[in-house]
């Protein structure tokens, strides 16, 4: 036995690998599309929401609790907003009905 | 519900968000891409309420947050989307600094020891600082975007001196709070508080037209304050999610700098272009003639051509002229010209701006050709229509020496005749005079984009 890893180091690892996922698919993005790539990755980010809830979680009241319900209410903005700007983009990338080019 | 299961259910609701990025990859796939999304947050969410209690509190804030996202989602214009996205970025960055005030006051809600520990201390650091730097400097480039606030550069002397001051002085007070045996607000409280005024002053210097790398680089900042939450909760899932849009953000940025030919830190510094309303510095001091037309004389010679390509820029987007240039080449077409829109990288105020304002118009995007698609296209093109764009044209890009040499053009000089439809003789963003402007075969036409296209729809 050589000892338990720090839960950083298993976080780092996670990290690591999503930014080259990241990497990779995002390269793929056709640039037509780069405006819905960022509202979309804005309500990704909206995840945010998660981190949120738990900080509006507890049953006692206190102040944290209120400042968790403020972040939820934004971040909620954020996935409603971006994903439904999203599709309303998207919807108007349509090929020619008739003749193609 | 065990722990393990909400793992699981974080790892599913991760795999989707990194489908609904691939998705994207073509329009054909994009709005399902777009659903998986959808359906990933909702997992994230459901399973995340199975471990909360607040429920009534937490829905009704969904509910309220919801609402207002989805009636602005359904008002804003496609014209605005930079306004939008900017504004968004800042709320992502403003819920960071929420959820890590939350977390420094109660950590055992979210699940971490009651004395945070050191490492939880410095991951609560960097979620703080990167989230009130994203909130403020998305604050700034949506006031920028809008128009409330001018896009020229507010610069100042010692300006960069007291960025980095500021930024020692932060640092200083992190390490402040880190190394406290107790919860230090004081430290915590002031070093959040120099990170927002950071923000402020990072992005007020850099001017109007650098803001598709201002906003791609907030994207970015956002996607690293949520991951900085992740690192703070311990949730692989935030920090996946955030990494995917870091590294979107940070792809964009680098894409955006490289269609300028600047670096990176020098847009980041900031102090470049204008607002856009300079006269034109003439180098030489020689008075240059250029020829004029009407849009009537236009029209007849786009409606005489075997093939136009149109060239937008933000002009357009300004001018709302993208359903009238849609009618316009709708009307070419007819006529059985080869009618084609050509889009600089930087065209507008954000990535694929153009891309979307012609959707909108439901312009086919078979049509809308990228620059690496069309530029060997251009000396073979009767006629060029650039509306509203300037510096993405210009030729002195091609000319070593001159401040934007190298910076890739669209060759719209290569083509027979070129007409430009711009409201005067005055720079662009650069500040520089371009000589597109005064060939022998370019035409231009003055007036606002929208109401020169609306005549030449007349005409035609």
């Amino acid at each position: 036995m050589i000892g338990e890893v720090d839960p950083t180091l298993i976080n780092l690892t996670v990290f690591v690998l999503a930014v080259f996922v990241g990497y990779h698919v995002v390269w793929n993005v056709t640039p037509a599309l780069h405006t819905p790539l960022m509202s979309v990755t804005n309500a990704i980010s909206g995840i945010i929401l998660v981190g949120a809830m738990l900080a509006a979680g507890p049953a006692e009241t206190d102040w944290g609790v209120w400042l968790g319900a403020a972040a939820v209410t934004l971040a909620a903005i954020n996935v409603f907003g971006g994903f439904l700007v999203t599709q309303r983009m998207l919807e108007m990338f349509r090929k020619k009905d008739k003749k193609g080019s | 519900m065990s722990a393990n299961f909400v793992a699981f259910a974080y790892l599913v609701a991760s795999v989707f968000f990194i489908l609904a990025l691939k998705g994207l990859s073509s329009p054909l796939t994009a709005r399902r891409g777009n659903l998986f999304g959808m359906v990933g947050m909702g997992i994230a969410v459901a399973t995340t309420l199975t471990i909360t209690q607040n429920w009534a509190l937490i829905l009704a804030c969904i509910a309220l947050g919801g609402a207002i996202g989805a009636v602005v989602a359904q008002r804003v214009q496609m014209t605005a989307m930079p306004e939008l996205v900017a504004f968004m970025h800042s709320l992502v960055g403003l819920a960071a600094v929420f959820i890590a005030i939350a977390a420094v006051n109660n950590p055992v809600s979210f699940g971490l020891p009651a004395v945070l520990p050191m490492g939880s201390k410095l991951e609560l650091f960097l979620g703080t600082f990167i989230g009130a730097m994203t909130w403020s400097g998305s604050v700034i480039a949506f006031l920028k975007l809008s128009g409330r606030m001018s896009g020229a550069p507010i610069i100042f002397g010692g300006q960069h001196i007291v960025n980095l001051l500021l930024a020692i002085v932060m640092v200083g007070f992190g390490l402040w709070f880190f190394f406290s045996e107790t919860t230090n607000w004081t430290a915590f409280a002031t070093m959040t508080a120099i990170a927002f005024v950071l923000g402020f002053l990072i992005i007020i210097p850099i001017g109007g037209a650098d803001m598709p790398v201002v906003i791609s680089m907030l994207n970015s900042y956002s996607g690293w304050a949520a991951a900085g939450i992740g690192f703070s909760l311990g949730n692989p899932m935030l920090i996946i999610a955030g990494s995917l849009v870091g590294s979107s953000g940070a792809i964009l940025s680098y894409i955006m700098c490289k269609a300028m030919n600047r670096p990176f830190l020098s847009v980041i510094l900031g102090g470049f272009g204008s607002d856009g309303g300079a006269a034109a510095a003439a180098g030489d001091g020689a008075q240059k003639t250029y020829r004029s037309g009407s849009a009537d004389d236009a029209a007849f010679l786009m409606g005489n051509a075997d093939s136009v390509i149109i060239v937008p820029g933000y002009g357009l987007a300004v001018a709302r002229a993208q359903h009238s240039v849609k009618e316009l080449a709708h009307k070419l077409q007819e006529k059985g010209v080869n009618a084609r829109f050509a889009i600089h990288p930087v065209a507008g105020r954000m990535p694929g701006h153009m891309n979307v304002l012609l959707a909108e118009a439901e312009i086919p995007y078979e049509q809308v050709l990228e620059m690496d698609e069309i530029n060997s296209d251009f000396s073979n093109t009767d006629v060029v229509l650039v509306l509203g764009a300037n510096d993405v044209v210009n030729p002195a890009a091609n000319v070593p020496g001159s401040p934007i040499y190298g910076m890739p053009i669209l060759d719209a000089h290569k083509a027979r005749t070129v007409m430009v439809v711009k409201r005067s003789m005055a720079a662009g963003y650069a500040g520089l005079d371009n000589d597109l402007f005064y060939m022998d075969k370019t035409m231009m036409v003055f007036g606002d984009a929208k109401k020169v296209v609306e005549d030449m729809v007349k005409a035609l």
